[in-house]
């Protein structure tokens, strides 16, 4: 019996079958989109990195939504100034990379890093709620991106210029099995391709070197880490920071890598969606990549039902539900997690606990 | 509403002036920043769009439109009234939660899907009496934003999901419920654009002016209602005593859990009144873009008016009037409307940097009532 037609009895058992047919879907569907999804998962990873940064040292991060959404949108209009200045052909390109896009990526990151500090000393050193911070950090970014969008829109300016993928050689990509897999991390732009390797740093530094310890140990219990010597709140203020660095770099991935122009609200509960792939991470970095991949594929399939539904009676199935409800599906996931249907993770136990230095005695 | 801190400052006296303006010295102090900041970003967004000359000036022009705008006459101020009324809900929706230390940032949500309950009532009952389809309808609208309030509440208090992240992913959700349903079941046939049709009998009866609906009246008789309720049942001072302090609440015999469900779908139904009473008493059917930026608002009048309902009245009038007077600053000063999404985001920053206002203010404002309402508890549940 050849393959197709052990498929088609798989697929023919009633009920049952439809399972196969998912699975079917997903064998199909995966290695053919592996760039896609790699890249919806770059932001998300980036986002997650930045609250695993932030609360392993016990500071909760609701802003990382807001942080992106002025990264991007610095990222952008940084681009919109300096572009005609360097005239076109931008000059200086490497993989994709050139002067101009190189400006608009560092100040993104240097807006990011601010907004940072700014959460950092609201919730550090005023010790006022920290969920309270986030959020007007984010109702703060969403009104004053929208406010200046506005107004640049009016004098119609011209593009911000984005970040060419790279393209692997198709040698490598046509590889059996493990093409794909090539396929998806190198045909990526500069920021998608660094990220892997951010993350995997990341996932070292943190459990392997003295800052990582140091690190845990101020998210889990900061009295003791001061008394062997270690700065509580220095440490959270860089480490808050350097998440910022992060955030910033996922911002400006939605406004100059995946496209070139800047939406009012762009991020679209990216960052939200990041906390709950940090969660479901249990707060380390390769764990937070996985989820973030885990989303990006739901986001994925989510477009890709409207465009190309499966066939059978999974095809009809999902074409029997509203497109605009498998836009809902990430969402959805996200409170399925949040919700520990994944199981439960444990948050560091002084996560969201302003720290307050013993008066000496 | 914000009238100028005229009250005497001196620390000896310790008359009902220095007493109004214990209490009112935030507010007011960190509502003149935020205009003051707002002129400065006027003046330099100016430099922003080229080919226009520099004009010290336009501050002035620009708050004299939203003044005009807001209380210029009595289309103005009631203008004024029908968009402070959703933000009355919305900021008291907000502020319950924060009274049992939960963060419901779903009113955007829960807006969207109260109005979405209203419109399907509505319809329905369009050529009923209005003495059935109102209420109907309103009810419909106040038990759809309860569940959608309920859901975030169960998993709180089940799994212990935080509010704040499965609050927002509820608000996407129902943006696309209701663009599904209003660009399917709901559409009205043959339309070329997305829309429902008119709620006809079960719109609100105008009753001030030219477009002052039957929602404004309801407004402030919540606001009532709700502090009754918090401040003169038990349900009330279980609910406070849940924000305060669960651990101690519960050794006092409360359920912490079941308060929290409560509140969320509480809080939630009131955020569906909010939407309901656009819907009834503005737009009287749905597009599927139906939705404005209500539910974060009231996160900014619930964080001014420090969680008190009978104060979320004045703190939505403030907000009500700058979206009311927001179209003729722009249409005089061409200043955008956005605008005022960033005054309404500096205000809430002020009031948490508070603890330097303090010290800036010196001793007028009492250590009590500067800070902002959240328990602190509440951020060290987070997430898991």
């Amino acid at each position: 019996m050849d393959v197709t037609s052990l498929f088609d009895a798989l697929y023919g058992i009633p009920i049952v079958g439809i399972l196969f047919q998912a699975v079917g879907f997903l064998v199909q569907v995966i290695p053919s989109n592996s760039p896609n999804i790699m890249n919806q998962a770059t932001p998300l990873a980036l986002a997650a990195l930045c609250g695993v940064l932030c609360e392993r040292s016990g500071v909760v991060n609701i802003g990382i939504e807001g942080t992106m959404l002025a990264a991007a949108f610095t990222a952008w209009v940084v681009g919109v100034a300096v572009n005609p200045m360097f005239g076109s052909p931008a000059p200086g390109e490497v993989f994709g990379l050139t002067i101009p896009l190189v400006i608009c990526l560092v100040m993104a990151v240097l807006v990011a890093v601010l907004i940072s500090w700014l959460h950092a000393w609201i919730s550090i050193s005023l010790r006022a709620d920290q969920i309270i911070s986030g959020t007007i950090i984010n109702i703060a970014a969403f009104g004053v991106t929208g406010y200046l969008d506005q107004l640049i829109s009016k004098t119609s300016p011209a593009g911000a210029g984005s970040f060419a993928a790279f393209r692997p050689p198709t040698f490598l990509t046509d590889l059996p099995v493990v093409g794909w897999l090539i396929d998806m991390f190198l045909h990526q732009g500069p920021i998608a391709m660094s990220s892997i390797v951010i993350i995997i740093g990341a996932q070292v530094w943190l459990f392997r070197s003295r800052w990582g310890l140091r690190t845990r140990a101020v998210g889990e219990h900061p009295r003791a880490a001061e008394t062997v010597g270690i700065d509580v709140i220095r440490l959270r203020y860089r480490n808050v920071m350097l998440g910022g660095v992060f955030a910033g770099l996922g911002g400006a991935w939605l406004s100059i890598e995946a496209t070139n122009s800047f939406q009012t609200g762009m991020t679209t509960g990216r960052g939200f969606i990041a906390l709950a792939a940090m969660i479901m991470g249990r707060w380390t970095p390769i764990g937070a990549f996985g989820s973030a991949l885990l989303f990006a594929l739901f986001l994925q399939i989510s477009q890709l039902i409207k465009i190309a539904p499966p066939t059978g009676d999974l095809g009809t199935i999902m074409g029997s539900v509203p497109a605009q409800l498998w836009d809902a599906l990430p969402y959805i996931l996200t409170i399925v997690i949040l919700a520990g249907v994944v199981g439960r993770s444990i948050p560091p136990a002084a996560d969201g606990q302003p720290y307050e230095r013993e008066a000496a005695a | 509403m914000s009238g100028s801190p005229s009250a005497d400052r001196e620390p000896g006296t310790r008359g009902l002036l220095s007493r109004i303006w214990s209490v009112l010295a935030l507010p007011v102090t960190v509502t003149v920043l935020a205009v003051l900041l707002g002129a400065a970003i006027i003046l330099v967004s100016e430099l922003l769009v080229p080919g226009k000359t520099f004009d010290w000036f336009l501050p002035l022009t620009a708050y004299g439109a939203l003044v005009e705008g807001a209380v210029g006459g009595p289309d103005a101020i009631v203008s004024t009234l029908v968009n402070t009324t959703p933000l009355v809900f919305g900021g008291l929706a907000v502020g319950f939660g924060f009274k049992a230390g939960l963060f419901n940032i779903g009113a955007q949500g829960q807006f969207l899907v109260g109005a979405l309950g209203a419109v399907i009532v509505g319809v329905w009952l369009a050529d009923a009496p209005a003495v059935v389809a109102i209420p109907a309808s309103a009810l419909a609208g106040f038990i759809a934003g309860g569940l959608w309030g309920f859901v975030p509440g169960f998993l709180k208090a089940v799994s212990g999901a935080h509010e704040v992240v499965s609050t927002i992913m509820m608000n996407y959700i129902a943006v696309q419920l209701l663009a599904a349903l209003v660009s399917g079941p709901l559409k009205v046939p043959r339309s070329p654009s997305p829309i429902t049709y008119d709620v006809g009998n079960a719109a609100f009866p105008i009753l001030l002016g030219r477009n002052g609906h039957l929602g404004i009246l309801l407004a402030f008789l919540a606001a009532l209602f709700v502090w009754w309720l918090l401040f003169r049942t038990t349900w009330g001072f279980e609910v406070r005593a849940v924000g305060a302090n669960p651990d101690a609440s519960r050794y006092a015999g409360m359920r912490p859990r079941l308060i929290t469900i409560a509140t969320m779908t509480f809080s939630g139904a009131l955020a569906g009144l909010a939407g309901t009473s656009v819907l009834l008493g503005v737009t009287h059917s749905m597009t599927s873009s139906f939705g404005t930026t209500v539910g974060f608002d009231s996160i900014a009048v619930a964080l001014l008016a420090r969680s008190h309902p009978l104060v979320t009245i004045p703190a939505a009038l403030l907000f009500g009037a700058m979206r009311a007077g927001a179209g003729l600053m722009q249409i005089r000063a061409q200043i955008p409307v956005e605008l005022v999404d960033v005054l309404q985001a500096v205000i809430p920053l002020f009031l948490v940097a508070s603890p330097v206002l303090r010290r800036v203010l010196g001793a007028a404002a009492p250590a009590g009532i500067g800070g902002v309402p959240a328990s602190r508890g509440l951020a060290t549940k987070v997430a898991a």
